[in-house]
């Protein structure tokens, strides 16, 4: 593998690189929730699509190689409205423990839902 | 590659505690980034920042969206030259014709030619003309893609079973934050009675990302 140190990591056009994997998966709702997430606050000006790029380029190479898109972007997303100062990352983890306190899975965790 | 691929194969039919069987994708252990998902959308929704209401409308208009947005694009640029015209003039400004909202990005479609053939990447990210295609498949977020295809574009290309001859130059454009990109594929010989409904089912997702040509009927 050649070395650039000039390029960043998610540089990777023209970098070597293995078979590409043709499979493909069906978003689950919680994506798509993450996904729905990300265009409305951005759309509501809390923050922009470079925003969202800088916490996801700042990951690192071992995130884009252990973490799944959608994980990637649920951590962009929520960095993004910390630094927005929309909800503090204590309101967070608060939060985040009484929803896994709900149950095992997503559905029983994520309430009645919409 | 154990990113960007979720194995759905071991789904059980579990009921949930009010009897209705769960989503195939909401019975697995809850993970913390699902947990996350769920503790930020409901601060989000008490702080008066998005309503269940739009959360709800913004997901269905992702399952609305799909490549036969940009297949009724294709055809009626295959049927009308003046919109062709048009649409390889101004996208943004073209699309809006058909009914279909440009966003705030800027689209650029590209013609393919017999001497010509165009493909798209996002050598940086994921950038993709979602308004016309719908979501990204994952081969084209990930590495092998985005790394190979600007360098050697017709190995990868034969890999989708797409071998060109050397005649044709190979175009391969690499999108950004603030625009996108729409292939033109080729109208395919012997479709002059077809009428642009029929003209559209040729023409799959991967003929407008570059990967593949339009369908012979």
């Amino acid at each position: 593998m050649e070395t650039d140190k000039i390029h960043r990591w998610h540089d990777m056009g023209g970098q070597p690189a293995g078979d590409i994997n043709r499979e493909e998966h069906d978003f689950a709702l919680w994506e798509k929730r993450v996904d729905a997430l990300q265009v409305l606050t951005s759309s509501k000006g809390y923050f922009t699509v470079d925003g969202l790029r800088r916490v996801l380029e700042d990951m690192g190479e071992d995130a884009f190689e252990t973490m799944t898109y959608y994980e990637r972007w649920v951590q962009s997303v929520n960095q993004n409205l910390l630094e927005a100062g929309v909800y503090t990352i204590a309101e967070l983890a608060e939060r985040m423990e009484q929803v896994q306190s709900r149950g095992e899975t997503y559905g029983e965790c994520a309430g009645s839902g919409e | 590659m154990p990113h960007d691929h979720h194995d759905h194969s071991d789904d059980t039919q579990g009921l949930s505690p009010s009897g209705h069987p769960y989503k195939p994708d909401q019975d697995h252990k809850l993970t913390r980034w699902q947990a996350m998902e769920i503790a930020m959308r409901e601060l989000l929704i008490e702080k008066g920042i998005v309503t269940a209401a739009e959360i709800t409308a913004t997901v269905e208009q992702m399952d609305r969206r799909s490549p036969a947005d940009g297949a009724k694009v294709v055809a009626r640029a295959w049927v009308d030259p003046a919109f062709k015209a048009r649409l390889l003039q101004n996208g943004t400004e073209a699309i809006r014709e058909i009914g279909v909202e440009p966003g705030v990005l800027k689209l650029i479609a590209v013609e393919n030619t017999p001497e010509v053939h165009n493909v798209v990447v996002c050598t940086l990210c994921s950038c993709y003309p979602r308004n016309l295609l719908g979501l990204p498949p994952d081969w084209y977020k990930q590495r092998a893609y985005r790394s190979r295809v600007v360098k050697t574009p017709r190995k990868v290309l034969a890999e989708f079973g797409l071998e060109l001859p050397d005649t044709v130059q190979v175009r391969v454009h690499d999108s950004t934050a603030d625009m996108r990109y729409l292939v033109l594929p080729a109208r395919p010989e012997g479709t002059d009675k077809l009428d642009e409904t029929a003209l559209a089912a040729l023409v799959s997702r991967d003929a407008m990302i570059g990967v593949a040509t339009a369908r012979h009927p």
